[in-house]
């Protein structure tokens, strides 16, 4: 088990703005009244997009049971992900202490069976709780059967998803990258008029594979991505992102403490950005230039932004004239606030109100600038404060998690899905016109005038 | 009869099994304005939750005692009793359980009491009914789950009837139906109709056709469960006519409640088939003392006609089903009906059911033993929830989807295969699966001395449909 002093280390995140309000970290969750995750959720949402690991969900059947088969985040090959491992302990186990044993039999069942290049081991809160030594249960297995295995020690109480994502970050700094050094470009891949530069992606999880969208426009400026941590990425991709030149932080902070600890042990700059929009995405281009301090590629980024803005402008423009003055209520989780607003933004929608639970003081600046000084600002996410904002600002839809999805939907309000969970992907340039679509889909659809009315019978008798 | 083979592998693979306090979870919820409360982490409510509502597509009230660091170690007593206040405080239910998860049962917590002194403590809360289940992940399933949950319900809220003046018969058209987890929302309806049929009136206990239907309210937000079986409705048990009992999990339940009331019990394995529906409709004749209604009669024969036109496909079929022991016992019946084999039937965990169950072996354990046995057994056709499409199609075989979850296609929830109807849907879309998906057809040969024109000799692939 962790030891408190762990934690406070690990949610003692000086990158994080929240850091520097009197409050760190989260609020205690109250018993009856709380919603959310636990870490081993949040641990699990980070690492599992790596697709070629063997993940192993040490503890009874609750934990993976119930989870496995996340089908959100997509992979262009291996798929080892998407096989539900777990050691589903017993009673015997837990009473005899025959835990550790057990775990240590699956890594070598899973390795036997499945050759993987790595095996994660994910601990939850009984194993934690009865003192399973998962480290040493790990390092023993490496040691034997040679291949990497990495504790991740996230039992569910030790506190929220958040924290999870950052012990995901720690296990992934302190156990896996700087092991291996990147791959000697191809010759086949390298152009004699540019230079070729390295970088990472962190907190960017290829949601419906939204991230090709992007990634094709990285082939063209000569931006090799050693790795997404850790959407649609490779144990060995992993592996080498400390020899990046520049990392972005995508969009949430979850994953903050990876990049931070990137710069103090390596060195590596990083900045943070959102491939949600036009204008973020653009931007973000921009910041890797800038970042590279490579003139010729600053050039380069800015004629492929020009073109590209070009054309997608030009296609959204029929979309524009239908979305354009609708009414949004944006209540966001992971993504952050003010990146999703300014996408809506570029397609002429009002944002009335605007989630700012998860946001920092940063943020909230940075959605005020957007949104002007008196925009609403939302801390209470319950269903019935979010349906009492829609109906007193007008709002056309509500833009939230999946969790809310059922909320909008049995009050009868239009709803775009803006979570892990989505089939649809919103990225990059390509990614606006299913977002537009998207949103059109559900403003314009006839079902809401057919939902609404009552059954003609209860307004005219003399209907039949 | 079946030769139970345990868990011999130390990790679970795709697993089957979902967790009791799922199962609990589901039987709370059949009850109007309830809500449980998972006596745990954050986390385990998270995942029971997003389970649901993948399932059902629905809003799920479900709550958690979020126990930390602190209170793991330290006891979660104050977690358990604040959490019952909260929510008995902001939504007023008429049900709250408390369910415990593996962590808080680990770690030695005594649900019982903390309800106790919650009482005690609280007596303003007196019309709220607030129940303690035991359901540890580290045993059982959603099925051993639902099963306790639905024992202690019955347990606390149905009285005695020395103490009630309760006596058998005293409505004289009701019939307590004890239903298990594997009952959709759509099967309840139609059983609902069945005991209609025959005069009589049904109280589902649970009913999740009444609160998980997917039904759009005027409400248009509840943070409790909208419908289910009426909390009050619970002390009139005891006047029933008769107690049916659907599915063999359920047998320490129906006991208990035959023991407190006395109201007499027919116990049924399930609703499958044509045998099945034959024990329900002379149990309920005998019950009413009416004959079978005449419009059952005629459904009876369309499923015997359905019977003789999909023997053809079905028969001699090597099938592979992954369920819990009541669900796979059901499915294994009503196949075996049609003259299909099974090959390979996987279950979550032992119960004292699966001896009973017609088939040589069953193993216990995950959707991989399925896959293996299936692909050692040439199966031809999976039976299995959602986790299993992967595992059908590395098996290449088509596969019908059954029990929870089912989260990849819409109106899982409300798929109705019990009563002769339900039993007749069940064969054409098996037949159909069987039907459509490739079949094994005679390669195309063509003679060294055929006379066909040359055009036709290309490498055109012989096709198959």
């Amino acid at each position: 088990m962790k030891s408190t002093k762990d934690i406070a280390a690990l949610l003692d995140e000086p990158a994080c703005e929240h850091n520097k309000k009197e409050k760190s970290g989260c609020a205690k969750p109250k018993p009856g009244a709380s919603a959310g995750g636990c870490a081993f959720d949040g641990a699990q949402i980070a690492l599992l997009p790596i697709a070629d690991v063997a993940h192993i969900v040490h503890g009874p059947i609750a934990c993976a049971g119930s989870s496995w088969d996340n089908r959100g985040t997509r992979s262009s090959g291996a798929d080892l992900y998407r096989i539900g491992m777990t050691t589903d302990l017993t009673e015997q186990d837990i009473i005899m202490g025959r835990a550790e044993k057990r775990l240590f039999h699956a890594i070598k069942q899973a390795i036997d069976t499945y050759s993987p290049p790595a095996v994660f081991v994910y601990n939850t809160c009984v194993p934690a709780l009865i003192g399973d030594d998962i480290n040493a249960v790990c390092k023993a297995a490496q040691e034997r059967w040679g291949v990497p295995v990495v504790p991740i020690d996230s039992a569910g109480f030790y506190g929220t998803k958040n924290l999870g994502n950052r012990i995901a970050g720690d296990a992934m700094v302190n156990h896996v990258i700087g092991t291996r050094d990147p791959d000697p470009l191809p010759l086949t891949v390298q152009r004699a008029e540019i230079i070729i530069h390295d970088v990472n992606l962190i907190g960017e999880y290829n949601i419906a594979g939204e991230f090709w969208h992007v990634l094709p426009l990285f082939d063209e400026l000569g931006l090799r991505i050693l790795c997404t941590l850790s959407g649609d990425a490779r144990f060995r991709e992993v592996q080498t992102m400390h020899k990046a030149e520049v990392n972005m932080m995508v969009c949430s902070k979850a994953m903050v403490n990876v990049a931070r600890k990137l710069q103090q042990k390596y060195g590596t700059p990083w900045f943070e950005g959102s491939y949600y929009g036009i204008t973020d995405t653009s931007q973000s281009l921009r910041d890797f230039a800038r970042a590279l301090n490579d003139p010729d590629l600053t050039e380069r980024t800015e004629a492929l932004i020009l073109r590209e803005e070009t054309r997608i402008k030009k296609e959204l423009e029929p979309w524009k004239a239908r979305l354009k003055g609708k009414r949004v209520l944006l209540f966001t989780g992971g993504v952050k606030s003010w990146s999703v607003i300014s996408a809506l933004q570029d397609l002429g929608m009002v944002v009335v109100a605007t989630g700012t639970k998860k946001s920092t003081e940063e943020d909230k600046a940075r959605i005020r600038e957007l949104m002007g000084e008196d925009t609403v600002m939302i801390d209470d996410g319950s269903p019935r404060a979010l349906l009492k904002i829609v109906h007193d600002y007008k709002a056309d839809i509500l833009i939230a998690g999946g969790r809310n999805m059922y909320t909008a939907l049995k009050a009868k309000v239009p709803f775009l899905d803006i979570n892990q969970e989505r089939e649809f992907g919103y990225e990059g340039y390509q990614g606006m016109l299913e977002l537009v679509r998207q949103l059109a889909l559900t403003i314009e659809s006839p079902v809401w005038e057919a939902v609404r009315a009552p059954a003609p019978w209860k307004v005219s008798p003399g209907f039949l | 009869m079946a030769d139970i083979l345990k868990r011999n592998k130390a990790l679970s693979v795709n697993p089957l099994k979902a967790s009791q306090p799922i199962g609990g979870s589901l039987a709370t919820l059949g009850f109007n304005r309830a809500m449980p409360m998972l006596h745990g982490s954050q986390g385990c409510t998270a995942f029971a939750k997003v389970f649901f509502v993948r399932h059902f597509r629905e809003p799920i009230p479900l709550q958690s005692t979020a126990m930390d660091q602190g209170s793991s170690v330290m006891g979660a007593d104050e977690n358990v009793v604040e959490g019952i206040k909260t929510i008995a405080e902001k939504s007023r239910p008429a049900l709250i359980t408390i369910l415990t998860t593996g962590l808080a049962e680990t770690q030695g917590a005594d649900v019982h009491r903390n309800v106790r002194e919650f009482r005690e403590a609280n007596p303003e809360f007196a019309d709220v009914a607030v129940v303690a289940v035991n359901t540890p992940d580290f045993t059982g399933s959603v099925e051993t789950g639902f099963a306790a949950t639905l024992t202690e319900i019955i347990r606390a809220l149905v009285p005695d009837a020395k103490e009630a003046g309760t006596y058998p018969g005293k409505r004289k058209r009701q019939v307590n139906v004890l239903v298990n987890y594997m009952l959709t929302p759509g099967d309840l309806e139609a059983l609902r109709d069945i005991f209609e049929q025959f005069q009589l009136r049904p109280v589902f206990v649970p009913d999740i056709s009444d609160s998980l239907d997917g039904c759009l309210t005027d409400e248009d937000f509840s943070p409790v469960t909208i419908g289910g079986t009426l909390i009050s409705e619970m002390a009139t048990l005891g006047d029933a006519l008769a107690t049916v009992v659907i599915g063999p999990s359920l047998a320490k339940a129906a006991e208990l409640l035959e023991q407190k009331t006395g109201v007499p019990t027919y116990n049924l394995d399930h609703l499958y088939g044509l045998k099945a529906n034959d024990a329900l409709m002379f149990a309920l004749a005998e019950i009413s003392g009416n004959d079978v209604p005449e419009r059952i009669e005629r459904q009876r024969a369309q499923l015997q006609d359905a019977m003789l036109d999909t023997h053809f496909m079905l028969g001699q079929l090597r099938i592979a089903i992954a369920a819990d022991a009541d669900l796979l016992n059901a499915f294994v019946e009503q196949v075996q009906e049609m003259g299909a084999e099974v090959v390979a039937a996987v279950t979550s965990c032992n119960v004292p059911l699966l001896p009973r169950i017609p088939v040589a072996s069953i193993k216990i354990g995950d959707l991989e033993d399925m896959e293996l046995i299936g692909k050692a057994n040439k199966v031809q056709l999976v039976i299995g929830n959602s986790h299993a499409v992967d595992t059908a199609e590395r098996l290449g075989t088509p596969i019908l989807r059954a029990g929870f979850p089912l989260y990849d296609i819409i109106g899982g929830y409300q798929l109705t295969r019990i009563g002769y109807r339900g039993s007749r849907q069940t064969l054409f879309d098996l037949a159909n699966l069987v039907i459509n998906f490739s079949h094994e057809e005679i390669p195309v040969y063509r003679s060294i001395y055929g006379q066909k024109p040359a055009s036709e000799i290309s490498n055109y692939p012989p096709t198959c449909h």
